[in-house]
This record gives structure tokens, sequence and C-alpha cells, in this order.
């Protein structure tokens, strides 16, 4: 039997009944009835952070980390538009959030009311969906549509702009029943012919890689489960992007590490020298394949995605198969064992002993100084130090977050939150916030950069209000580092406004929010700092002060292929001469 | 004198070889509220183009409309076009009309002209040789009207503008498959 009740009190509702436990949000004229149900439940936590873009990272870090809906909840106008931002990174990263909106009421849309904007208009082009409610009778069905498209097919965020005076109506609830929506139905399966073909072409290979992605992730936890199946059934190499760290266990014996720009010159060969190539979850962006023209130019590729139009969509692949990771995995191990397919034995044997020559060249490696504590030294010693504590971490956007996905090792999916395809400084703080909320228990860390964390420090204060224990380690070298290495290798080392300058003073900037501040700036004390950190029961910003001009490698440079890659000079301390490295079209290149 | 050719882009090349091609894509979605400005700002931000489209509530009981959008490109951009469109949640089903070759295309014109004595006789002359009708007239002017492949239509004007074209307004392409099936 449908209750009777305001929309405010449906929005509330459909979140219980939606299994929503956890809301980001800040309030404003336009929802204050939502807030005002809000006050007489306990059912939901609402997290009152201090900027609307905060909002929206802490539900993606919420999201990614616990595999559930990130929830979020604004006032009209500028409440809005803050969360475009963030909007705009769980689409780009398939993030599932559902995004309520306060609007002014329906009579005065149009008349550039206070605090009134166009919310469906300007996030139509940064959702996945968005609703315009004019009516309270739609209200309920559109809550529980959201929450389908957020977190079915390809996952994304979806906005729901209801106006004040919807929210004030009465109208009768329904709870979500089975969603038979009239257009949108995601394809989870994949075709059965395009399974067989892809194992008749894995039993045939002779250099073969997995390329993995965000997609395994999103799949859920058993995806990552039966990608470990499917790469020990036929023990093939395995590399994955920056958004799929950790579906295979990085210390897993057929992990390449990371690919990319910043990615091992190992895996970076391997993709480009392979026969086959086997791409679970990810979507070819321009970081991964460098040169489009030169990228893998031998393989055969196959493109496991749930959405059809990533495929053919930077690279064309020869057998493209629509579903979802974790159904096509399952399907895929089901018919090798089926057909009793074993890998070509000698020439994978082969593959792995030329693997092992390029991992030799130990591309990750930087040189060590006992007077400056080095990023990378860093990173390392963070993820010594905490690897037996199962740590959930975000990063911001930097040279910071290169090394802590080179240099910090991942062995379960959904422990790592970044900002991969947006690349949003200001990420970190407010997703860690997010991550912590959905395990309260767990430690969470924030590797920052100095300038990164400015973007969004006000959420410390989320942060104490929550008794949050985040920790936000700060690599500070004073510079926009990932901006000074590019001006450094493309503009004459003219470092135009990537200096950080007038920075605060991070150890009383934390004191003055209420949380710890550590500074360390001595290799041989790093440890001891970072022991302090984590033992302490609150948030902790930690200032390492790093070396401040060491560069980021191995790289791609811009317009390069996979087997042209920059190695760290580990002997030569004037640094390497790179201006000369990238060409004229390599510079026009982001 | 002659402009110097921009150098491909070393993250396009590969795909932006082949020639570009026109399509008609037949677009049936559900007519609720911004599912134009849906469809529409798909092309503008993902850089496509929009030669031609046109849009009308096909069944009022469903809530259907049908939006046929005349669009070029690259083979590849075309295949791209076609499941971006279909990645959209209010869109119930895409057709390349153009790609199953059994397709009618149809525009309707209306065509305004100013002329006395002589041009006026050659209007009405060649009005008749492309069947437009005459939907208004004074002693100084027609409107015509007529309908039919875009190509005839731009050839009526064409004609006509050397007689006294004033103006044209055309409703853009509708476009069906042929045979008893639906699309």
């Amino acid at each position: 039997m449908p209750k009777e009740m305001t929309g405010a009190e449906m929005v509330v509702e459909a979140l219980k009944d939606q299994g929503v436990d956890t809301i980001f949000g800040y309030p404003g004229g336009a929802v204050l009835p939502i807030y005002d149900v809000l006050f007489h439940q306990e059912k939901i936590l609402h997290v009152l952070v201090r900027h609307e873009q905060g909002a929206a990272h802490a539900a993606e870090g919420y999201a990614r980390s616990s595999g559930k809906v990130g929830v979020l909840l604004v006032t009209s106008g500028p409440g809005a538009t803050n969360t475009v931002t963030g909007l705009t990174d769980a689409l780009m990263d398939s993030i599932p959030l559902v995004c309520i909106t306060g609007q002014v009421p329906t009579h005065l849309i149009g008349s550039d009311a206070f605090q009134e904007c166009d919310t469906v208009g300007i996030t139509r082009h940064c959702t996945k969906h968005n609703y315009l409610v004019k009516n309270v009778a739609d209200l309920p069905r559109i809550l529980h549509e959201a929450f389908y498209v957020a977190s079915t097919g390809r996952p994304g965020p979806v906005v729901i702009d209801i106006p004040k005076d919807v929210q004030f109506s009465r109208g009768f609830y329904t709870p979500p029943a089975g969603v038979a929506h009239k257009t949108y139905h995601p394809k989870l399966d994949a075709d059965l012919n395009a399974i067989q073909a892809a194992v008749e072409m894995m039993a045939h290979a002779k250099r073969p890689i997995f390329y993995t992605g965000g997609g395994v992730i999103n799949s859920g936890p058993a995806a990552s489960t039966l990608l470990r199946e499917l790469v020990a059934l036929t023990g093939f190499p395995i590399t994955s992007t920056l958004m799929g760290l950790g579906a295979y266990p990085a210390s897993g014996p057929n992990w390449l590490g990371m690919l990319g720009m910043h990615g091992t010159f190992e895996a970076n060969n391997a993709m480009h020298d392979c026969d086959l190539m086997i791409a679970v979850g990810s979507r070819f962006d321009d970081r991964i394949t460098g040169r489009l023209d030169a990228f893998s130019p031998g393989s055969k590729k196959i493109h496991i995605d749930i959405d059809r139009s990533s495929i053919n969509k930077n690279v064309k692949v020869d057998l493209p198969i629509v579903g979802d990771c974790g159904h096509v995995l399952e399907a895929l191990i089901r018919v090798w064992r089926a057909e009793a397919k074993h890998a070509d034995r000698p020439s994978l044997d082969a593959w792995w002993d030329e693997i092992n020559h390029w991992r030799a060249k130990k591309s990750l490696a930087y040189r060590a100084s006992s007077k400056t504590i080095k990023p990378q030294y860093a990173v390392q010693r963070l993820y010594a130090l905490t690897q037996n504590k199962d740590a959930y971490i975000t990063t911001e956007v930097g040279q910071h977050q290169m090394w802590a996905a080179q240099h910090y090792h991942f062995d379960e999916p959904n422990r790592w939150m970044t900002s991969g395809g947006l690349g949003t400084m200001g990420y970190g703080l407010p997703a860690a916030i997010g991550a912590q909320l959905a395990h309260p228990k767990a430690l969470v860390i924030d590797i920052a950069g100095e300038a990164s964390i400015l973007m969004n420090i006000q959420e410390m204060s989320t942060a104490i209000q929550y008794r949050l224990p985040v920790k936000v380690f700060i690599l500070n070298n004073e510079y926009m580092g990932m901006v000074r290495q590019w001006q450094e290798l493309l503009h004459g080392g003219r470092y135009s406004h990537s200096y950080s300058e007038a920075l605060p003073d991070f150890v009383k900037l934390a004191e003055a929010f209420g949380a710890k501040g550590i500074r360390c700036s001595d290799p041989a004390l790093l440890d001891s700092a970072i022991e302090e950190m984590i033992n302490y029961d609150g948030p902790v910003i930690f200032d390492c002060l790093v070396d401040k001009i060491e560069n980021c490698f191995p790289m791609i440079p811009s317009g390069k292929a996979h087997n042209d890659m920059l190695l760290a000079d580990l002997s030569d301390d004037a640094g390497l001469e790179l201006g000369s490295i990238i060409d004229e079209k390599g510079k026009m290149l982001v | 004198m002659t402009t110097p050719a921009s150098p491909p882009s070393p993250y396009s090349a590969a795909l932006s070889s082949s020639k570009v091609e026109s399509h008609t894509l037949s677009v049936l979605v559900d007519n609720e509220p911004g599912v134009l400005a849906r469809v529409v700002s798909l092309f503008s931000g993902r850089g496509y183009n929009i030669e031609s489209l046109t849009v009308a509530e096909v069944a009022h009981a469903e809530h259907l409309s049908r939006i046929t959008i005349v669009t070029s490109g690259a083979p590849e951009t075309i295949d791209q076009i076609h499941h971006q469109l279909e990645r959209l949640v209010p869109v119930h089903q895409v057709t390349d009309l153009t790609a199953s070759a059994r397709s009618l295309e149809r525009e309707l014109a209306m065509v305004k002209v100013r002329g006395r004595g002589e041009n006026r006789a050659d209007a009405l002359q060649l009005a008749e040789a492309f069947r437009a009708r005459i939907i208004d007239a004074t002693t100084e002017s027609f409107i015509f009207e007529l309908s039919g492949k875009p190509g005839k239509i731009d050839e009526f004007v064409d004609l006509m503008r050397p007689i006294g074209l004033v103006e044209v307004s055309r409703t853009g392409v509708a476009a069906i498959s042929r045979g008893p099936e639906p699309i």
C-alpha cells in the first residue's frame, strides 16, 4: 500500500529503501525541506562537508572503496555548480553517484531567481543521466531509477534536481520494485561465439598480455577473483591501468606493473611487442596508448567492455566483447576449461624470458640519497610500514600520484582511489574521508602534493567533526611537480607559475584544524615519523619535505610509442637533457 | 596562396585516414524534456557534425519522438556516433538508414520568389517541372511548396535565385526504411 508523504520525505524514504547509510551534503535554501526530514531520523548519517566539491569526491571515495552508490545532497545554484567538477570526475572514472540538488520552486524556474541555475542543463554534459522533477508523483520512480542507472551498466553520476515546492508537495511513495526501464537495458552477458573466438585466440597466442582497467574493479570483487583465476589458468602476463590497480595483486607472479605514460618498462614493451592483447574493462585512453599509429602494431586485440561505445573509439580491435567484465571472465574460464585449452607453453616461456629481460632494467629505480628524502623512497617506506594493515590509499593529482601508483603496491581491489580520467587536484582528501566513512576502522591515507592538498584543504574540518582519522601524507617539493617536470621537458625549464610560493606551515595548519601535524625532512627519521602518523588516533597532516627537483620516470614522452620510453638516468647528477627529446608535434599534446 | 597543412596529431593518426561519408541516422527517443538537448550536445561535445536535424513526436500515447540526423564523418566516426547515441538513457533505438541502403529521404521546402513579367512566367514553368505547388501568391510574388530529396530542393533554389529568390524555409530531412517492416 503506497504511503502518503511529502516529496522531501520521499527522498529520505527512498534513500533508506536503497540501503543508503551515509550521505555527503551541504544545506541551503532550496533543500531545507529535505534537511528537515533528515533532522527527524537516525538511519542515515549526513556528513557535513565544507564545500560541495568535497561532497562529490567524498561520495566517490565512499563508492569506490565500498562498491555502493555514493550519495550527495546539495542546494540549488552554487551548491549545484560546485559539484560539477566531482560529477565530471565520476563520469570519467565510471563511479556510481546519485546527486540530489535543490531547485527554486517550479513557478520561479527561468526567472533568474535567487540561487537559481539551470542545473540539468549544466550537468547534462557531466552526468550519465539527469532529471528535473516537476511533479511529486514522478519522484519515487525517478529516485529509484536514478540508483538503477547510476549503478548498472557502465556506472556513472546521476543528478536529480528537485524544486522546493515539489519537496513540500504531498504524494504517494512506492518502494523500489524490480526496475523495468523503458529504454535503458545494459547488456551483461556476452555473445558465446565471441567468447569461443577469444578462447581460441588465447590458446594460439605466442606473446599474449592482459591489459586490465577500472571496469574490473567496477564489476565487483568477484571479477577480480575471476581475473586472478584466468591469469593463473593461462599463465599470461598482466598489466593494468591506473584505475585498475589491485584487481590483480601486485605481489602476483604474472604482474608487470602499471602501463602507460608512467608505467613500467616491462609493461609497455610487452604491450608493444605482444601478438595478442586482451583488454578487460580498459578504454585505450591516450595516457595508455601513447602514439596511436605506433601502438602495439603487431597484435590482435580483444576488447571486453560493458560500454559498446568504448570499442573502436581510439584503437580498432579485432574482437569486441560487449558485456560485464565479471560475466565475461567467468564465461572465458568456463569455456577454456570445458574445451580443455592450454596455452602455447614453449612460446609463452620464450615470451616470459623476453619480459624478464625488460624487467631486469628495473625501470622504477631512482638515485637514492642519505641527505634528502626522495619522493619514491617516501612512498616505498609508507608502503613497507603499512602493507600489512590493509590500508586504503587515495591521491591527489600529479607526480605524487604517479609515484604512489608505482611504489605503493595493491593486492586487493577497492583499496586505491585516484582521479584517473579527469585528473582532479583536490580529489584525495575528500575521497579519503569518504573511504574512511565506508571503512571506519581502516587505515586511510591520502598521498598528496603540497599544491593539490590546498585545493580542498577545508575538508580537514569535516575529518575533525566526524572524528575520521585520515592521514594526509604530503610529498612536499614546493612545486606543482608534474607541471614543473613538463616545463623542464617542453618549455626550456621556464617554470612559469609552478613554484608553490607562500605555502602555509602544514604542521601549524594541522594544529589549527585540531589535527596532528608531523614534519620530516631526514631520511633517517622517516620511518619513525611514519610510525607516529600511523599510530596517532586521529587525523594527521604529514609534511614530508622531499627532493625538490626529482622527476617522475619512466615516462613515455608525448607523441612517442611504448617502446620509446625515457628511463631515469641514475648516474648523472646534473639530470637529463630532455628538451630535444620531444618533437614539435609532441609539444602540442597534453 | 595556400595555408600550410597542420601536421596530423600523433594521437589520432590511426583512425582518421578513411574518407568522409554522409549518413542518415534515425533515433527513436522518449519524448521527455531535454532529450533533444542531450542528443545535440552529444554532437557538439564530441565534435561530430550535424548537417540536418528534424524532430517530431511520432506516437503520442507512447511518448515517442523520432529524430532524423544527417551527419558526416569517417566510417569509424559514424560507428562511434551510433553507439554514443545508444548510450543516452532516453534513447530507444538508433538506426543507420544509409548503412541499410534501403531508405527514403524527403525534405519539404517553402520558397518565396519575387518578380514580374517574364521572371514570373519562368518561375511558374520551373515550378511545374519540379512539381512545386503554389501556396501563396500576390501580383509580384509566389511562395512555392516543394518536397523531395535535399538535392532536388538545392537545385530548385539555385534556379530561383536569378529569377528573384527572397527566402527559403526548409524542414530538414525525414527518412524511413523501405518495405513493410519498421526500422
